[in-house]
């Protein structure tokens, strides 16, 4: 009674390219480069454009006050994203599971997403203070639905067949959810996560802008209106990094989360 | 139109069957697709359902689990009728249905832990099985990481572990290449031979139904009606060589002439695809 034999699937193999991040290393270089060359040998005033190498420098000579700036504003990226993770995963379960909801909360969610930053900020600030917390909903109100359409086409993404398999078995309704629903949904979760990131220092910064007592979008302001646009420049790349790093970050979560997606990709691609 | 044969309700040792259909019918809206069903099976017998697809096999399968409640007809098991939800059959889709996110020996399980046992307990269940599915090495891979025939085989192992008193495995080598599907049939049979679990199987292969099966309903095309019931007359274990003997043979034409037969006859002689 030998069964039929098979290659043996842990050979799944590994293609590491040590190099993917060199062309975008030699894009940068070149882009500095140029920038470097420009601003030193144009004679542009350098309140108008710094050069990257006086913005490095200016940069790390401000390092103590670029960093006591940028922990608010990564507390209200991170927590404000928590947030948006929490709210769009309990509308996703209900908008899932009650058709009446779904029609009822669906053109409020697209409806919100149309509200015009510039004109809600400064509202929330007037409603909840200087502190973090309007940054939090803020950052939460604009990252929340991606996430939200994430989970829900996730949800849809579900095999027909092991949904009927599961209520063959007699699974309930939540039974199914859970077993199968919600971890199709991952992967859609996570790239929901990672469209929102890109955004969410920037409204961050922006909420910072409309009022507030730290934080990157305050220093920015700050620096400008004492034409120290170096430290702009330095402000402006760190958030740059922080978004990067976030994104990365999300890669770092997905693979502790759901770690056979990735090897199922990488099984797929042999 | 062939003859019909009498089905017979009891066995000759007069033991009620495990499972008998009588007279099903059932619709979907205008779509007349079960025309009146009727069919039973002992208990240690595979039974298979053969007809052309888009006849309404799958409906069968889907009244007997519950999704699907039919119109007029009666389904007794073990000579009661069968209640809403009564779980009593163990499906094997034709899809394997194996979830990527579950190890093997997880997705083995899943019926047991569905059914409320501890994750511990269901391991427990399946783990003396895994080697006779000839998965022993394999529980702790993830189901993208086997073969075509050792997916097929995780999720036989998964509908019996259930411990049911029916199996229904709908067309479950369907998605194999010809070869692997020789092999799982060949294999399917000798598990089979040692574990005399009941079948039901639905197929539209002629010879897997000749080697894998004590006797054979053949469909007629929608709306569906037993036009043949047909006893293999092969000795178990069944061999590869008796695919060429008289006795396999003819079995083979007679349900290739009912078959083509009807479907010429058929108010639907190009039936549409069930999905």
């Amino acid at each position: 009674m030998s069964p039929p034999t098979a290659a043996h699937p842990m050979a799944v193999r590994r293609r590491r390219n040590r190099l993917t991040w060199l062309p975008a290393l030699a894009i940068i270089a070149v882009g500095v480069a140029i920038w470097q060359v420009y601003a030193t040998k144009s004679g542009i005033n350098a309140h108008v454009l710094p050069s990257p190498v006086r913005v490095a420098e200016s940069g790390w000579a401000a390092r103590d006050a670029l960093w006591t700036n940028t922990i608010p504003t990564l507390k209200e990226t991170t927590l404000g994203f928590c947030l948006a993770t929490l709210a769009g995963f309990a509308l996703s379960v209900g908008i899932d599971a009650s058709r009446i909801l779904r029609n009822a909360v669906m053109p409020l969610l697209i409806g919100s997403q149309t509200l015009p930053l510039v004109a809600i900020a400064p509202l929330v600030i007037i409603w909840f203070g200087f502190g973090l917390t309007p940054k939090i909903l803020l950052v939460a109100l604009l990252s929340f639905f991606p996430i939200t359409i994430g989970f829900l086409e996730g949800y849809q993404a579900t095999d027909p067949d092991v949904e009927r398999l599961l209520v063959s078995m007699g699974a309930g309704r939540s039974r199914v959810f859970r077993t199968a629903r919600l971890p199709t949904a991952m992967p859609f979760f996570f790239a929901g996560l990672r469209i929102a990131i890109t955004y969410s220092v920037v409204v961050a910064i922006f909420a910072e802008y409309a009022g507030a007592t730290s934080g990157l979008g305050v220093y920015m302001q700050q620096a400008q209106n004492v034409y120290r646009t170096d430290l702009v420049f330095a402000a402006v790349l760190l958030t740059s990094f922080l978004t990067i790093a976030l994104f990365a970050a999300t890669y770092l979560l997905e693979r502790v989360m759901i770690p056979w997606y990735r090897l199922s990709r990488q099984t797929q691609r042999r | 139109m062939t003859a019909l044969p009498p089905v017979t309700a009891e066995r000759a040792d007069g033991k009620p069957p495990r499972l008998q259909l009588e007279g099903v019918r059932h619709a979907y809206g205008q779509l007349q697709v079960l025309d009146g069903v009727s069919l039973h099976l002992s208990e240690g017998e595979l039974v298979t359902i053969l007809g052309p697809s888009g006849c309404g096999k799958s409906t069968i399968f889907s009244i007997l689990t519950g999704a699907v409640c039919q119109n007029s007809g009666d389904v007794l098991i073990d000579d009661a009728p069968l209640g809403p939800r009564t779980e009593r059959f163990a499906v094997m889709p034709q899809t394997d249905a194996l979830l990527p996110w579950r190890r093997v020996i997880d997705n083995v399980t899943l019926g047991l832990e569905v059914q409320g046992l501890s994750r511990r307990a269901a391991r427990a269940r399946a783990q003396p099985l895994l080697a006779t599915f000839g998965l022993e090495d394999f529980a702790r891979a993830y189901p993208f990481q086997l073969s075509g025939g050792m997916r097929q085989r995780a999720a036989l192992l998964r509908t019996v572990v259930q411990d049911r008193s029916v199996l229904l495995l709908d067309e479950p080598f369907g998605a194999l290449d010809a070869l692997t599907r020789t092999d799982m049939q060949t294999w399917l049979e000798s598990v089979w031979d040692t574990f005399r679990w009941s079948v039901l199987l639905i197929t539209h292969d002629i010879r897997e139904a000749v080697f894998l099966s004590d006797r054979i309903y053949v469909l007629s095309p929608r709306p569906a009606r037993v036009v043949a019931e047909i006893t293999v007359q092969l000795t178990r274990p069944r061999r590869m060589d008796q695919m060429s003997s008289p006795v396999f043979v003819r079995a083979e034409t007679q349900l290739r002439e009912v078959l083509f037969d009807t479907r010429v006859q058929g108010d639907h002689p190009d039936p549409l695809p069930s999905r």
